[in-house]
């Protein structure tokens, strides 16, 4: 163990801004890109059960995604 | 299936996975565990980093920041390596899942480049009494940030994707010289950066449980590359193959849950 006590920890030897900003962030960055990725697939499986929802919904359209499916 | 494409030699049998629709349920089945991996080894390393690893007789305190930094700045040039080597794929055979793989892994190439910049400047301040400077390594670091914006913007504002791809994958084999020239920058010019920390070659200069630290962190880095890139690539092929029948049968399954 490096530490005296957890004051000493969190002081970091007088660098506490400089490394827990750097720890802090790459979490934040880290976590940004995880909402991202989770946002951007609910986004495209909307979009694509939209669009063939449209496509089973009328006509012209019916026939064209029944051929897609079939 | 990064390492298992380039085998070739193991049968031809793993080359089923470049059709997207055996890709798909593949990448979904494998991100979870690389993602289980991930959070354990970051814990790992971060207890290695902060509790294991001795103070530097030089820096002191501060130098723990390099425990994300390298890792970081490894993974950024990595990540742009393996998009070069998936472009170069695509170019070559013409397969559509290489050029979404390039696609899939160019912003957790460009997180990673930011994360060593931002982390990096903090280092510097205590360090070098700079936030930066412009020296060969940080300005070939930065222009692969530029690099990776310029990937993702390019293959973004096309709309025609097979356009996109090819036009995508020019930057990315282009860009690919930069990756060396950071690397060997800290050689090739006089720099203010620092030299390798870790080289194959020479002894390791720093202590044991500093160096297992870093390396554990950037075993944390891989696992997490992979696991965001697989969750990336899954909705980019469902879209890119909608009109595929595995698709239609997949929105089935999805349909009232999203």
């Amino acid at each position: 163990m490096q530490w005296e006590s957890w004051s000493a920890f969190w002081q970091m030897g007088g660098a506490a801004p400089f490394v827990w900003g750097s720890y802090g962030i790459t979490a934040l960055l880290v976590a940004g890109e995880l909402i991202m990725v989770m946002h951007r697939r609910k986004d495209a499986l909307r979009r694509l059960l939209r669009l063939r929802r449209a496509r089973a919904g009328g006509g012209s359209g019916r026939r064209a995604f029944e051929e897609i499916v079939e | 299936m990064m390492k298992e494409m380039k085998r070739p030699e193991r049968g031809k049998s793993l080359f089923r996975f470049a059709a997207p629709q055996l890709f798909y349920p593949l990448a979904g089945a494998l991100a979870p565990w690389f993602a289980g991996a991930a959070a354990v080894l970051t814990i790992i390393g971060l207890w290695l980093a902060f509790f294991v690893a001795p103070t530097d007789a030089q820096q002191g305190e501060v130098y723990r920041v390099i425990f994300i930094h390298v890792p970081a700045a490894w993974m950024s040039m990595f990540v742009y390596l393996i998009m070069a080597f998936w472009s170069a794929v695509g170019l070559v055979m013409n397969t559509r899942l290489s050029f979404m793989m390039a696609r899939a892994l160019a912003p957790t190439g460009a997180m990673f480049c930011v994360v060593a910049l931002v982390t990096g400047a903090l280092w510097g301040k205590p360090t070098w009494g700079a936030y930066w400077v412009w020296d060969a390594r940080l300005t070939s670091q930065l222009l692969l940030l530029f690099l990776y914006f310029g990937f993702m913007a390019l293959t973004e504002a096309i709309e025609d994707p097979r356009r996109a791809d090819k036009a995508g994958a020019i930057i990315a084999l282009v860009g690919a010289v930069n990756v060396p020239i950071i690397y060997f920058s800290v050689k090739w010019w006089n720099t203010l950066h620092q030299g390798a920390s870790v080289s194959l070659t020479k002894a390791p200069s720093m202590a044991a449980t500093m160096l297992a630290g870093m390396l554990v962190m950037a075993l944390a880095s891989w696992a997490y590359t992979i696991a965001v890139t697989l969750w990336r690539v899954r909705p980019l092929i469902l879209e890119r193959e909608r009109h595929a029948e595995w698709v239609a049968a997949e929105l089935d399954a999805l349909e009232g849950r999203i």
